[in-house]
Order: C-alpha cells, then sequence, then structure tokens
C-alpha cells in the first residue's frame, strides 16, 4: 500500500519535472497569451467594434434610414445583381478547374494551378487599370464600342468583369486540395457500377466536397461583394448607377455621413462575420470526418 | 512497341472541364493581362522610363515597398506568437480567436479603411491617447503601415498553424532530454522547422500588402510625396486619362506581383519538400 503510494508520487513529480522540460514556464505561457490577444484586441476586435459602433450609436431608426435611403439601396441592388452573375460562374469555373486537376494527370498542371491562382497576387487597382486599358474610351477598344454604342468601363459589365478576375481563384483553391484528397476511386466505383457521369458527380462527388463547396461560394461572395480598388477604376462612381456598396461607402465617407458609411458597412461586415462562421463550420466538420476515419 | 498499354480513363468529362477551365481563364484573365502587357510594349522605352522614374512616383514605391516589408515584419513576429499561442496553449475563447484570424481576409478593404481612419484620427478611440504621446498615426506613413498590417495579419497565422500541430513533440523532447534549456530548444529545433511556412507567410503577407489599395487610401491622406502609395497613383492618373503613365507603373507593380508569386510557389515547395 505505502510502496504504491510512494512509487505514484514519484511518478507525479517526473512528469511534472518532464513537462516542465518541454513546456514554458506559467508566467512565461500567461504573458505570450497576453501579447498576442492584446495584438488581436487592437487589430482585429477594435476595427469591428467601431463599425457596429459607428453604425447603431444613433439608433435603430437612423441605421434603417441610412440602409433605405435610394442610392444605398441602388448599390446595394446593383451589389447583389453583380454577385448573382459572378459568383455562380466563378463555382463552375471552380468545380470545373477541381475535376480536370483533381480526377485526371496531365502535362502542365503545376502551371495551370499558378495560373488559377495568379489573380489573387495582382493589385485590385493593376485589374481595373488592365480593363481600362482595353475597353475604355481612349482604350484599345473604345472606339469600336462607342461606335456600336456599347458601354464597359463606367457601367456594370465592367464592374462584372473585374470583380470576376478578382475573385476567380476562391472557389478553385478551396476544391483543388479537396478533391485531390478524396482521390477518385469513389468515383471509379460508381461508374464501374453503370452509373453516368452527371449523376456520379451529383450523388458521389458533391456530397463530399459540400462543405469546402459551401465556403468557397461564401467566401467568393463576400470578396465580390466587398472588391473595392478594381471597381474604384472601373465604375466612374455615378451615383444610383454604378456605385457598388463599398464604392458608397466611401461616398459617404467622403461627404463626412460616417454614421450612414458605417451603416451600410454594418451590412458587409455580418456578411464577413457570416463568412468566417461558416469556415470555423467547415474546418470542425474536416476535423470530426478525420477522426472517424482515424478510428 | 510499348507494353504497357494506357488505361482506358473509366472517369469522363476531362474535355468538358478542362476545356472551360481553359476558356474562362483565357477570357477573363490571360487575355486581358496578355493585351495589357501589349499595349505597354507599344510605349516607347523613353515614355516607359520617363513615367516609371517621375519623382513622385519613386516616392511612392518607396513607401508602397518600405511600409509593405515593415508591415510583413510585424505580421510575422506576432503572427508567429499568435499560431504559437493558438497551438500550444488553451484559454477561455480561443476557438473564437481562431476563427477572427480570417476577418482581415473577409472584411472589405473600404471597411477596414474607414474604420481605421476613425480609431486612430486624434480624437479617435486609439488616436486620442496616441496623441498623449505624441504619436500620430491618421494621415501619416505609420498609418499606411497600420492599414497593411492589418490586412496582412491572416498569412503568416494560417502558414504557421497547420506546420506547427504536426510537429512531432519527440524533436523537442528528445533536444530536451540532450540538455537543451527550452529557449534553446525554440531556437535550435522549432524554429528552423518553422522557417520555410515563416517565410510563405511573410512572402503572402508582403505581397498581399505591396498591391493593397481600399484600406489604405482612408487613413493615408494622401499626401503627395509623403502617404502616396503606389496603387493609388494608378489610379489617379486613370482617372486623369494618363493611360500611358498608369500602364506603365501598372506593369511595374505587375512584374513585383509576378516576381513574388515565383519566391512563394519556390517557398511552398520548399515547405512541402521539409514535410512531405
Amino acid at each position: 500500500m505505502t510502496t504504491s503510494t510512494t512509487v505514484l508520487e514519484t511518478n507525479d513529480t517526473l512528469a511534472t519535472r518532464w513537462r516542465r522540460a518541454t513546456e514554458e514556464p506559467a508566467w512565461l505561457r500567461l504573458t505570450l497569451i497576453g501579447v498576442a490577444l492584446t495584438f488581436l484586441a487592437l487589430f482585429l476586435v477594435l476595427p469591428l467594434t467601431v463599425v457596429l459602433y459607428g453604425a447603431f450609436e444613433q439608433g435603430l431608426d437612423v441605421w434603417y434610414a441610412a440602409i433605405r435611403d435610394p442610392d444605398a439601396m441602388a448599390a446595394i441592388r446593383l451589389t447583389l445583381l453583380i454577385v448573382a452573375i459572378v459568383v455562380p460562374l466563378n463555382t463552375l469555373f471552380g468545380i470545373a478547374a477541381a475535376w480536370a486537376i483533381a480526377k485526371f494527370e496531365f502535362r502542365g498542371k503545376p502551371i495551370l494551378i499558378s495560373l488559377i491562382d495568379m489573380p489573387f497576387a495582382i493589385s485590385p487597382v493593376v485589374v481595373g487599370l488592365i480593363f481600362v486599358i482595353l475597353f475604355g474610351s481612349q482604350g484599345w477598344l473604345g472606339p469600336w464600342l462607342s461606335s456600336h454604342d456599347l458601354r464597359i468601363i463606367f457601367a456594370v459589365p465592367g464592374i462584372v468583369i473585374v470583380i470576376a478576375f478578382g475573385t476567380l481563384p476562391f472557389i478553385a483553391r478551396e476544391l483543388i486540395p479537396l478533391m485531390q484528397q478524396q482521390g477518385k476511386e469513389e468515383e471509379e466505383a460508381s461508374l464501374t457500377l453503370g452509373a453516368s457521369g452527371w449523376k456520379t458527380f451529383w450523388y458521389v462527388t458533391l456530397p463530399n466536397i459540400k462543405w469546402g463547396l459551401i465556403y468557397g461560394i461564401i467566401l467568393c461572395n463576400a470578396r465580390a461583394m466587398g472588391e473595392f480598388g478594381a471597381v474604384a477604376v472601373v465604375s466612374g462612381r455615378i451615383r444610383g448607377e454604378t456605385n457598388t456598396m463599398p464604392l458608397h461607402i466611401e461616398v459617404l465617407y467622403n461627404e463626412y455621413m460616417f454614421t450612414a458609411a458605417f451603416a451600410v458597412s454594418s451590412l458587409l461586415t455580418g456578411l464577413a462575420l457570416v463568412t468566417i462562421a461558416i469556415k470555423s463550420v467547415v474546418e470542425w466538420h474536416d476535423e470530426r470526418r478525420q477522426r472517424l476515419a482515424a478510428n | 512497341m510499348s507494353i504497357t498499354l494506357p488505361r482506358r480513363r473509366v472517369i469522363p468529362g476531362f474535355g468538358l472541364t478542362m476545356g472551360f477551365t481553359l476558356l474562362y481563364l483565357g477570357l477573363v484573365f490571360l487575355i486581358p493581362v496578355g493585351a495589357f502587357l501589349l499595349y505597354t510594349t507599344t510605349m516607347s522605352w523613353e515614355t516607359f522610363w520617363n513615367a516609371v522614374t517621375q519623382r513622385q512616383v519613386v516616392a511612392s514605391y518607396k513607401l508602397s515597398f518600405g511600409g509593405s516589408l515593415i508591415a510583413a515584419t510585424i505580421n510575422l513576429v506576432f503572427g508567429a506568437l499568435v499560431a504559437w499561442v493558438l497551438v500550444r496553449y488553451r484559454f477561455p475563447g480561443k476557438r473564437l480567436v481562431d476563427a477572427l484570424v480570417d476577418l482581415p481576409f473577409a472584411l472589405p478593404t473600404a471597411v477596414a479603411g474607414i474604420a481605421l481612419v476613425t480609431l486612430y484620427a486624434s480624437s479617435g478611440w486609439v488616436g486620442q491617447y496616441l496623441d498623449l504621446f505624441g504619436i500620430r498615426v491618421a494621415y501619416t506613413q505609420l498609418g499606411v503601415i497600420v492599414a497593411l498590417t492589418y490586412i496582412g495579419l491572416p498569412f503568416v497565422v494560417r502558414t504557421v498553424q497547420p506546420v506547427l500541430e504536426d510537429l512531432e513533440a519527440e524533436w523537442e523532447e528528445a533536444s530536451a532530454s540532450l540538455g537543451a534549456d527550452r529557449f534553446t530548444t525554440v531556437r535550435r529545433v522549432i524554429l528552423p522547422a518553422l522557417l520555410p511556412a515563416l517565410l510563405t507567410g511573410y512572402a503572402l503577407a508582403f505581397a498581399r500588402a505591396l498591391g493593397e489599395y481600399g484600406s489604405v487610401v482612408f487613413i493615408s491622406g494622401n499626401l503627395p510625396f509623403r502617404t502616396e502609395i503606389t496603387p493609388l497613383l494608378i489610379v489617379a492618373k486613370a482617372e486623369q486619362y494618363d493611360y500611358h503613365g498608369a500602364a506603365a507603373i501598372g506593369t511595374v507593380m505587375l512584374l513585383a506581383a509576378f516576381i513574388m508569386l515565383l519566391v512563394i510557389n519556390g517557398l511552398q515547395w520548399w515547405t512541402s519538400r521539409r514535410h512531405g
């Protein structure tokens, strides 16, 4: 009885001493956590708080009135119209690219993956400029477009195309690693059993990539609604016509209508919060699946 | 005569998906970028050189490259710390903090811009206290660095985090049992293992900061020669229909982005070779 207690105690002290050797002392741990959290509070929590505080400081009525303002509503409608065009296109692209890259072997695959990543590295301002130089009134196709009475720059088509460019990688980047990791055995089994290609995609692939696809779409949507630099170059900022939500926020801010600027911002902030919440859910699903697979 | 016959592809849709991928990539991205570069080559070398070496433009490079370098360095240090704290320690609200790290990636840059300038203006929540010490952030170069740090924040954390999670505890135990103190273990064992991921995150944060526009223009005040970033000059020149000037500077920024992408790809290859 006594002996076993001693043994246990010795093990305990040993365990404590061993833990000390690969862990930091408590004071250092607390300091590191404190410094990290202070940094994040300063850079993440405060900006978030200042937006929401600015939006609701003067009450819900003022917030609602700012949203219902005709110019704000026009900006919201335009932004929704644009994502309704861009997000489905980029979703199709993401699925097609991921299918080609993950299910087949071909030469130049790393180059294709790098090309898909590339729009992400290009400054949004340069993206806007590229299309102004192509389609602007002084640009390459400008004279031809104006003689046919077509407008791309300072009009909706220009905004659509720069946003499609800027958000092109997001869904593909989410799906490619996911589909590569899942391999192609399940699809091959389904096809060998006689299912058609579409049926296989619909009933085998899609359920497997569902969560990654949802996050990709939500992220693409948030980035598309929030795109600023590229749109600033091509939109011409025509009130009620070519102002998207971020441009409208800029106009309001520059006219010292801070409450209204923060009110419109609060909508996009809510969207950003939903986006990162969905990312957490997706990661939680992944972890659970990996744990199940490990067992 | 080949002995191994090419295995017939069971999975259909290669032509369709590859065709659509290349068509979309070509129409939206490759042809416009190619045409843009072609446009730049129609300029005479002199026009190009004069446009990219104007004094105001050179001052903007210094701020854009220098500011991005400083911001990425701040993110390297604090990003590594945040990743370490999130992987190694337990504290209440950890999951929430972990999720919040992605906020700069999801929040529109214009919203971040007006939030930061409101915080750091001399009447703002943070600015009023900094004012007491004579530190001005809004409408100074310091403000540019704050905005660039904000938008680069997720990158180092998110590249280091998975590598740190996969790091085998045995290495540290071996180091400790061989008599190394904790500081030596961190410096000689953990840090070298994290190095490729740290550099990748650093390069990503730098590349992102270099092209950033929305979050900077509100807080910087856009004073010529002092707080004008290069993307701002591109916008200004495009608005004045100075397409040659804008395209020349845009080409410089595009080349810088391509170089950064090559560096990042190289670093990622190094990381995967280390940990693959």
